[in-house]
């Protein structure tokens, strides 16, 4: 789950780092009121993506009149597909360097990551591709958490050689920087991040390290668990079968194409998808009923059949832990009570297929196909006859 | 990773409603199974097998176990893990999905200094066909799975059922099948599956089911451009999946450019190994590769 700037900032600021004054604002006539409480101000949508600023999502305020008009253009501006609702209005800064930091999950070393650039402000994807001398990847023991005296050992090479900093003490500089990263680790680490980033950690005028942005993404999984902090974050934008699917635990994508795909397991579910498209059909949404979820195929069949734009429908079971006389008892329910009038086709293998396959032919009088291809195949011709 | 019929198991959460429902099919199908755990109901029997109050508790009590599986929920899994190693356990299989990853990053730690090898998490299990199988699997059905030389790989356990079945509809049989497991960071990797599968005796060829997200079959490819063995074909789940959007598997994920199908593919096929358009096509490819079959 996102959590925006908003939300995420005042993490930081309760762990020690420094982040400027702001108040958020939902409606452009609260802005003035902000701008006399906080002075010459910047105004950033807050949006669950990044780039708002080319996007004309961030101005420049100096004067209340001008925090008032800023607001005004920003709320319900659409920033990649995301209707602006709120603004922050936060202290302009007087930056003279810009740094990069972040911790996140690591797959490669299993553990967690520590990220820092010199080249603060920018794209750090692109630093990743064009300038990786520049940034630092240290992983992290969980069971030790981080060493300061080895971060600030690790960048101040860096900050030594980039002339940007020549009127710092890199020592001093790098000491201060790994005693924020050691902090971001913390905050990182309490609230079960995914990824916690500073981009950019500026150096202001007065000398001091200063969060000017910050990302965080909570790990979906922890979600259970951070109770008090969920409410602060933004769901994920979902459409309206979208929404129903997560209301049932299931997961459901809408893919815009006509042929309905009903699977067991992501893998399977995804594979299905990807045979459709290869047989040249279109996949009109991805749904699985694996793991706990399998006993729910009625339920996830009525949600899908609520799409008119689909024209033929294949369910492709594979059993393993999903019992495939379950999933299969389900979606025979769920076929004999809404009558549909769109074709089926069935491919029904694995744990108790035998039963299930019985199931078919004795509720709906049909048979399940020998291969998945086979049912697949037929499922994307008709789905073509229909559009005919 | 490849599991043995000598090797003794114990199933952490084996009083549940799936612990007990596998535990019974892993005896049938000649896993060794000689104990349980749950706090509540330790001194008590379920399957016919001692129930304990933790895996130390097992081991201190003369238990002997070599792998441990976890039938537990996701907020117990690092406590349940931690346990098995803290016994000693060096093989732990965690079927669980949705742990937290710190729990997980925290688990794979305890693995690293205690020179032990976690399976998953979210992981369907591991079949050695004619012998025994750990997890949720359909081993027992014989259209699945049959003792042969094929060893697979997979990171999801449908699929995985699905490439398996149709490498018996094409009349081979299993040397072994690794589940993997779907999320993001795993303790056993593609990599690490076709090492052990590459120095396998029973093994002749190897069938690697991926999917997007990770960089875990790009790193596999460069390992299977020098293996002994050859990797008869590969098929990547998700092709047609859109970015940004998790599929399903916490690790099914496209993020920019890292995860894509287009390269795994490239990094597979760069190794000589055949990308499969759709699963079924396994047949031909077994039926080319020249190893001999049922």
């Amino acid at each position: 789950m996102n959590f925006e700037e908003f939300a995420a900032k005042p993490l930081l600021a309760a762990a020690g780092i420094r982040v400027p004054g702001s108040q958020l604002v939902k409606d452009a006539s609260d802005a003035g009121n902000a701008f006399g409480k906080l002075g010459p101000c910047v105004v950033k949508a807050q949006v669950p993506t990044g780039k708002r600023g080319k996007a004309g999502g961030i101005l420049a305020a100096n004067s209340a009149d001008e925090a008032q008009q800023a607001a005004a253009k920003i709320i319900g501006m659409s920033i990649a597909e995301h209707t602006v609702e709120k603004v922050l209005i936060e202290q302009q800064a007087s930056i003279a360097n810009e740094l990069y930091a972040a911790v996140l999950n690591d797959p490669a070393s299993k553990g967690p990551l520590i990220m820092f650039s010199d080249k603060g402000g920018m794209d750090i994807e692109e630093i990743a591709e064009n300038e990786p001398q520049h940034l630092l990847s240290l992983p992290v023991d969980i069971k030790a958490g981080p060493d300061k005296s080895q971060i600030a050992t690790a960048i101040e090479p860096l900050i030594a050689a980039n002339t940007d900093f020549k009127d710092y003490n890199a020592s001093d500089l790098a000491d201060a920087v790994a005693n924020t990263l050691v902090t971001l680790y913390r905050v990182y680490d309490d609230n079960d991040a995914e990824l916690l980033e500073i981009n950019p950690l500026a150096i202001l005028s007065d000398g001091e390290l200063t969060a000017l942005d910050c990302k965080f993404v909570m790990d979906d999984s922890a979600l259970v668990r951070q109770t008090e902090l969920t409410p602060q974050g933004t769901p994920e934008k979902l459409t309206g079968r979208e929404l129903d699917a997560s209301k049932l635990d299931l997961k459901y994508i809408d893919l815009g194409g006509n042929v309905g795909v009903l699977a067991n397991g992501a893998g399977l579910t995804m594979t299905t998808m990807d045979v459709v498209t290869h047989y040249g059909g279109k996949p009109a949404n991805f749904l699985e009923i694996g793991g706990e979820a399998y006993t729910k195929a009625t339920e996830a069949l009525k949600l899908m059949l609520g799409n008119d734009n689909i024209k033929s429908l294949v369910v492709n079971f594979c059993g393993a832990f999903a019992r495939t006389d379950v999933m299969t008892e389900g979606v025979v329910n769920a076929w004999l009570e809404l009558k549909p009038d769109i074709p089926i086709f069935f491919s029904i293998h694995g744990t108790g297929s035998e039963e299930a396959r019985q199931l078919l032919k004795d509720k709906l009088d049909m048979q399940s196909y020998d291969t998945m291809d086979q049912a697949i195949q037929a499922a994307v011709a008709a789905a073509g006859e229909r559009n005919a | 990773m490849i599991i043995r019929n000598h090797e003794k198991l114990l199933v952490q959460g084996i009083t549940g409603k799936q612990g007990s429902f596998w535990t019974d099919r892993m005896q049938a199908y000649g896993t060794q199974v000689v104990g349980g755990v749950n706090p509540k109901k330790a001194g008590t029997e379920c399957c016919g097998v001692p129930v304990f109050a933790s895996a130390q508790d097992a081991a201190s009590k003369g238990c002997e176990f070599d792998v441990s599986v976890l039938f537990i929920p996701p907020l117990g899994a690092k406590a349940a893990a931690s346990d098995a190693i803290a016994a000693g356990c060096k093989k732990v299989v965690c079927l669980t999905e949705h742990i937290p990853v710190r729990d997980v990053m925290y688990m794979m730690a305890e693995a690293r200094d205690n020179d032990a090898r976690i399976v998953g998490p979210n992981t369907a299990g591991l079949v050695t066909p004619g012998e025994c199988f750990v997890g949720f699997m359909p081993a027992f059905e014989s259209s699945i799975f049959q003792p042969g030389n094929i060893g697979i790989i997979s990171r999801s356990g449908s699929l995985g059922t699905l490439m398996c079945l149709n490498t018996v509809q094409a009349g081979f049989g299993q040397s072994a099948f690794v589940g993997i497991g779907g999320d993001p960071i795993i303790g056993t990797t593609t990599l690490d599956a076709l090492t052990a599968l590459d120095n396998d005796s029973k093994t002749e060829g190897v069938v690697i089911v991926g999917e997007i997200g990770g960089s875990m079959e790009e790193a596999a490819a460069e390992y299977a451009a020098t293996m002994k063995k050859p990797v008869i074909a590969a098929f990547i789940a998700g092709g047609s999946s859109p970015p940004g959007k998790k599929m399903g598997h916490a690790g099914a994920i496209v993020m920019g450019n890292r995860g894509t199908y287009q390269s795994k593919q490239k990094a597979l096929e760069k190794a000589g190994v055949e990308v499969l358009k759709t699963p079924s096509d396994i047949g031909a490819a077994l039926k080319a590769s020249g190893l001999s079959g049922l």
